[in-house]
């Protein structure tokens, strides 16, 4: 099957500016295939890097050497080389991301902060609500809080508000930042459907995610990030 | 094949500087503000970023360099060019400028639905009605009370004065927002409302913006991409979240490192 997202001798190192100069190797030498329909999943201690591959592919961090070639039929973009403007046209159409935490806007209520992907794909909005209202149902969210803004819901409820925005439009790539630490083993069921149901469309997943059930119900590779991690790690 | 206008920039400044005598305002900052895009200009005061603004907004002449925008038939001009009713016709039709101190951008003395509708008059509406239901259409959307339509501004509280300015400058459908730490000397309480209604509009409208401020989190709130500033030049380009999380430049680090947390 086709490759969909594929990373080449990726590295990162921090530069620590204010302590001294510090440098802090993260990761180097990444190097790995997703393909059409199939989930990887990192895998690796804390502190071994994979948030930071994850945010190298969405492009939050930059990488120092290397390529991340985002493939979409014809069309193959660099999120290494990317233009910033290339890079928001990509997470808008092609690269989804469910952060570990969700980044509340105040005043802003949940189901339009779940719909927000799709309204800002041009879907219409009363559309994008129908979409965000069958997610959060899904998800366990009761109607009476769909009104109000998630800044106030409980850990695993906003962690579940940010699992439906990052479900809500149907993307080629999906990144997962542990989208299951918070929440319990119904809710933890639901992710794994959803994560299915994306794979059977042809999403390419990259996931982390420390569960062992979850990971064996969703992964198709195990990507042991051990190996790309900067032997000299902590060195300056 | 044509190319679609979201794919040409807006606006383009090429290595602009500007000198007050032998002091350095800002020096060669170089960039493209696309259709929709929303750019913070970040920096302490003294960085140089509301010199900056005032280049791009054609309120001062650049020492060198030069502001190109896409007008609306789709012709890029060069700012230098235009006429002076030119410019005073792009800022009554195309442009927002929004100050930090709503007194500045507002009319005190005439009221509230004066304040909008003058804009709209400025751009040949004539009908009283239709003037006055769209100013009090648009306060709705400032979430400021019918029943205040008549008051001055001088009756109003800074939080309301500056969602005033606000309507004021997007009445008239501009397509290139400027402003200048929209937020500044507001209370918390009623920055995160303003800011809330910024993003609305902003991306309801898709409106393009360059906003300066020196609050990474109304950068982080309200822009796509930031420019860090730093005596005059520019230290750091990219994405928001790129900027904020993985800053690269020394001063970035700094700026970042010194947010307080909530």
């Amino acid at each position: 099957m086709s490759s969909v997202l594929e990373l080449t001798a990726v590295s990162k190192t921090f530069n620590m500016h204010l302590q001294g100069g510090v440098r802090l190797p993260v990761v180097s030498g990444v190097g790995f295939v997703v393909r059409v329909g199939e989930c990887a999943v990192l895998a690796g201690p804390s502190g071994a890097g994979k948030s930071s591959i994850l945010k190298m592919i969405f492009g939050t961090y930059r990488c120092d050497a290397g390529s991340i070639v985002v493939r979409r039929g014809e069309n193959a973009i660099d999120v290494a080389t990317a233009e910033p403007r290339q890079i928001l046209a990509l997470r808008r159409d092609a690269l989804g991301y469910v952060s570990q935490f969700l980044r509340a806007v105040p005043r802003v209520a949940a189901i339009d902060v779940v719909a927000e992907p799709l309204v800002l794909a041009a879907v219409p909005r009363k559309a994008a609500r129908h979409r965000a209202a069958e997610l959060l149902s899904r998800l366990n969210i009761p109607e009476r809080l769909w009104p109000l803004p998630p800044a106030t819901f409980s850990g695993g409820e906003q962690q579940r508000v940010n699992i439906a925005r990052g479900f809500v439009s149907n993307l080629p790539i999906l990144l997962l930042d542990e989208p299951t630490a918070s929440l319990d083993a119904g809710n933890r069921a639901v992710v794994v459907d959803l994560v299915g149901e994306k794979k059977r469309r042809g999403a390419a997943v990259v996931a982390i995610v420390h569960d062992e059930d979850v990971r064996t119900a969703i992964a198709d590779t195990v990507i042991d990030v051990t190996r790309f991690t900067s032997e000299a790690q902590g060195m300056s | 094949m044509m190319q679609r206008d979201t794919d040409r920039p807006l606006l383009v400044a090429e290595g602009l500087s500007k000198w007050y005598g032998r002091q350095l305002g800002c020096r060669d900052v170089s960039f493209a503000l696309y259709p929709g895009e929303v750019i913070a200009v970040v920096g302490e005061s003294g960085s140089g970023k509301s010199t900056l603004l005032q280049l791009l907004s054609s309120q001062f002449e650049p020492s060198s360099g030069r502001v190109l925008y896409r007008m609306r038939d789709g012709v890029t001009r060069d700012l230098a060019a235009l006429g002076e009713a030119e410019r005073r016709f792009l800022f009554r039709t195309d442009w927002g400028y929004v100050h930090q101190d709503p007194t500045c951008g507002l009319r005190m003395t005439v009221s509230a639905g004066a304040n909008v509708g003058e804009r709209l008059m400025a751009v040949g509406w004539r009908h009283y009605g239709d003037i006055r239901r769209s100013a009090g259409d648009w306060l709705r959307r400032v979430e400021i009370d019918d029943s205040r339509i008549d008051d001055a501004p001088t009756t109003y509280s800074g939080g309301m004065r500056q969602r005033l300015q606000i309507a004021r400058n997007l009445v008239n459908g501009p397509c290139l927002l400027f402003m200048d730490e929209p937020t500044g000397g507001l209370d918390v309480s009623v920055q995160a409302r303003i800011l809330d209604l910024l993003r609305g509009l902003v991306a309801d409208l898709a409106l393009a913006a360059v906003i300066v401020t020196h609050d990474l989190a109304v950068a982080r709130l309200l822009s796509h991409r930031i420019i860090v500033m730093k005596s005059g030049e520019v230290v750091e380009t990219g994405l928001t979240d790129q900027v904020l999380e993985d800053p690269s430049a020394a001063y970035t680090q700094l700026l970042v490192s010194s947010i307080l947390p909530p």
